[in-house]
């Protein structure tokens, strides 16, 4: 019986120095200032989309083309994962995931959100360019243009 | 009574208590470790291969699954058949079936390749595949079994006992004949696509469950400085002899059956004779330690007053352990046996096509398999002190009327 | 070699007649029509009314040749490697009548079944086969229960072991999950035959063609028709999309 009270008491502690440290974290973030992740501009012109619809939007727009070109054999590019890639390949690492700086994992770990793209998906482009499906049209996506120095996005 | 209530309620012997928790604990971070290694770097770490796609772990997940069906059949022949002294066994009995059904679905899923997309397989049915039912009958389980426990604890309830009790019974018949299925319904390998499975699973399930039951309730007993009364022990082993010599039934007509085919031949000379470990695990472990043995232990006359409480806790262990051979040779054996892709001819390959594949479990499938008792284990021992789980016999009711059972 | 069997190209298919009646069982696909034919446009989806499909002519199946398999490795970025745990898509199996003796070599890959067991057996349908008749993987969905593998007559899945880099941009691959045989659908969407066929051609074998098993005039279609084939394991009515010939 006496075991379970001092477990008890301990327990409560605990529980009571985690939850303070929880709330204290924010506000201490705050008074040091938070270093916003600092994304290297892709080669392209623009986004496919406005930056605020790719930002909120891109995980339902990849999820949806994902779909629609595994199971349906839909090869349209302009959402494909792999032209997103293409784009915003780190100038160093050639990569979307090699280092914390490349571009998907930079804002990942800012936002704490787990990828496993990666762990099937490659993070570099394709060394020698393919030849796209369909060369009769379809919705095609802005032609990759090089753009050397890399910006911030704030 | 009063004393009975004290130990039941945990008051007394907490070290003890605390002892077996820690054992089923260090156990389960031993499991833990080996989920979270195999998560990172693979199953390239164990044994398992492209040819024996699923293993040890699969061998204690199924095997416990099966059991779980089976712990509860004490409950049903109590509030279903309405025996009596089998109904004061239903609580346990169907905490049983709880815990043993958790601790072989925890290490299916630590298993999965891609354990973190457990969601998927609970989001994403493909109600054409066996195993998608599966999943629904393994949750329907819990709930069901959940709602039969509360009837059979809270007075108040008590009358929705039976019909409870019924629906738990039917859906555990439907559990089992879809987990005999799983292997049932594979056309592809010479040692499964029978239908034979699904009812021999459920026979199977009814030994391994009742083995279970009764070492269970006779540790609680032990433990607890109470004995068991002698017609109640005399019913369940004479029942557990009746389990074990229909499971030996089943197992004789399922070879029959594929020896009367001569496509199966090649398999049956090589599960029943050739095949090494498989042979020596079917007919030693399944045959002898598992089905005869248990038989002769059970059935051998007792002398006097002598009850043979010990005889019929060994026969109830070789059970248990004669269960796992059966898995091993079931899961494992038959996905050892080449595929035939190509019947009547020699092949090869660099696939391993046309040769008996290796396997040699390592220490993390090890690890994953135990987890499951182990899981159950620590689960179990929560339960009985947590909540009044010991058969609340009325023990003098029997002394005065023992033909009342 | 692909095409749209609502569009038909009349002046091709009486070209294509002719060349089959022409040449027979020894036409090499793909090569012969590459640049004739166009694919389906990229936002339209596999269509129902095609079967890919393949014929094995294991007559002409080479020993000891293995180009079909080095050419699926280096199209599908697999390693190669032949140990247990590695994945292999296609493998080149030797079989011998133990009553005849009678000796010869295919290429063993997904057989794109009708009706896959895999697919009936995956609990959360990441095993499916699309419009067209490629069974695929989805392993957005795969759990790595390896059911499938369990279920498959043919062998013909692996399970990934141990972590990837470096996969081909075109053929994401990944650990945990199980993969196969695709028909090299990333090639197929983009009106080229399956690398192994390519290859097989390319050493002079011409021993594989891929096509259209629900178009009359194609090529596989002709080539089936005036000469026998087997499905393996025929009796258990899977409806192969992969027959042989000369077994």
């Amino acid at each position: 019986m006496a075991s379970f009270r001092i477990l008890g008491v301990w327990l409560r502690s605990a529980a009571l120095v985690t939850g303070m440290a929880c709330l204290a974290t924010p506000a201490m973030q705050a008074v040091a200032g938070v270093d916003l992740p600092k994304l290297e501009r892709g080669k392209g012109e623009q986004c496919v989309e406005d930056v605020d619809t790719i930002r909120r939007l891109h995980p339902a727009l990849l999820k949806h083309q994902r779909d629609d070109t595994l199971r349906r054999g839909i090869r349209t590019t302009r959402h494909s994962l792999k032209k997103c890639v293409e784009c915003h390949a780190s100038e160093q690492t050639g990569s979307v995931a090699a280092s914390k700086q490349d571009f998907c994992v930079a804002c990942h770990s800012y936002a704490a959100v787990k990828l496993d793209c990666w762990d099937c998906h490659a993070t570099k482009p394709a060394r020698k360019p393919v030849r796209q499906a369909g060369a009769l049209g379809g919705a095609s996506h802005p032609t990759p243009l090089w753009h050397g120095a890399s910006g911030v996005i704030k | 009574m009063s004393q009975q209530l004290c130990i039941n309620q945990g008051e007394c012997r907490t070290s003890l208590f605390l002892i077996l928790l820690a054992l089923g604990g260090v156990v389960v971070l031993g499991t833990l470790y080996a989920f979270f290694t195999l998560e990172h770097h693979g199953h390239v770490l164990t044994g398992m291969s492209n040819q024996i796609v699923w293993g040890l772990p699969h061998v204690f997940a199924v095997f416990l699954i099966v059991a779980a069906s089976g712990a509860l059949n004490v409950a049903s022949i109590g509030s279903v058949f309405g025996k009596e002294v089998y109904k004061r066994r239903a609580p346990l009995s169907g905490m049983l079936a709880l815990t043993l059904l958790a601790g072989g679905l925890a290490v299916l899923v630590l298993d999965l390749g891609r354990p973190d997309r457990l969601i998927v397989a609970m989001t994403h049915y493909n109600f054409k595949s066996i195993f998608a039912w599966n999943m629904i009958f393994y949750n329907g389980f819990f709930a069901i079994v959940g709602l039969y426990l509360i009837t059979l604890m809270d007075r108040k309830l008590k009358s929705w006992s039976k019909p409870a009790g019924f629906a738990a019974f039917i859906w555990r018949l439907i559990l089992t004949t879809a987990t005999g299925s799983i292997f049932g319904f594979i056309v592809a390998r010479s040692g499964y696509d029978a239908a034979l499975y699904a009812p021999m699973f459920i026979i199977f399930s009814f030994a391994y469950g009742l083995a279970i039951f009764m070492l269970v309730q006779a540790s609680m007993y032990s433990w607890n400085r109470l004995s068991l009364d002698a017609g109640i022990e005399r019913r369940m082993k004479n029942l557990l002899a009746v389990f074990v010599g229909a499971s030996l039934y089943f197992t004789v007509v399922l070879h029959l059956t594929n020896l009367y085919f001569a496509k199966q031949w090649d398999f049956e000379r090589w599960i029943l004779l050739e095949g090494g470990l498989y042979p020596a695990l079917f007919w030693v472990g399944q045959i002898i330690l598992g089905g005869i043995l248990p038989l002769i232990l059970l059935l051998a006359p007792r002398s006097g007053n002598h009850r043979g409480t010990g005889l019929n806790i060994l026969a109830a262990l070789l059970v248990i352990l004669g269960g796992l051979a059966q898995m091993y040779v079931t899961i494992i054996g038959v996905q050892a046996f080449p595929m035939p892709i190509f019947p009547g001819h020699e092949v090869s390959s660099t696939f391993y096509d046309g040769v008996v594949a290796d396997y040699a479990p390592g220490v993390y499938e090890w690890l994953l398999g135990l987890g499951g008792p182990a899981i159950t284990f620590v689960l179990t021992v929560i339960g009985v002190r947590v909540f009044k789980f010991l058969p609340q016999d009325d023990f003098h009711a029997m002394e005065t009327h023992p033909q009342r059972h | 070699m692909s095409r749209a069997t609502d569009n038909p190209n009349s002046e091709r298919r009486d070209f294509l007649k002719a060349g089959a009646m022409a040449a027979g069982l020894t036409v090499g696909p793909g090569v012969l029509l590459y640049g004739v034919a166009y694919s389906r446009a990229p936002e339209e989806p596999a269509s129902p009314d095609k079967r890919w499909g393949m014929l094995i002519d294991t007559t002409k199946c080479g020993d000891g040749c293995n180009e079909c398999v080095t050419a699926c490795n280096t199209e599908n970025g697999l390693s190669g490697k032949t140990g247990p745990q590695d994945s292999q898509w296609i493998r080149k199996v030797h079989i011998r009548d133990l009553q005849t003796g009678f000796e010869l070599n295919l290429p063993m890959l997904c057989q794109h079944c009708e009706n896959p067991p895999c697919v009936d057996v995956c609990p959360t349908g990441a095993s499916m086969k699309r419009a067209d008749g490629i069974v695929l993987v989805d392993r957005h969905t795969c759990i790595g229960c390896r059911y499938c593998m369990m279920a498959c007559p043919y062998k013909a899945r692996s399970f990934v072991h141990e972590p990837l880099t470096d996969q081909n941009p075109e053929v994401p691959r990944g650990m945990g999950c199980v993969e196969s045989c695709t028909f090299c659908v990333q090639r197929v969407d983009r009106d080229e035959t399956p690398a192994c066929v390519e290859a097989c051609n390319a050493a002079g074998h011409k021993a594989m063609y891929f096509g259209d098993l629900k178009d009359p005039e194609s090529e596989i279609s002709q080539a089936l028709k005036i000469a026998r084939s087997t499905e393996i394991r025929a009796d258990l009515g899977l409806n192969t999309g992969v027959r042989y010939q000369g077994i």
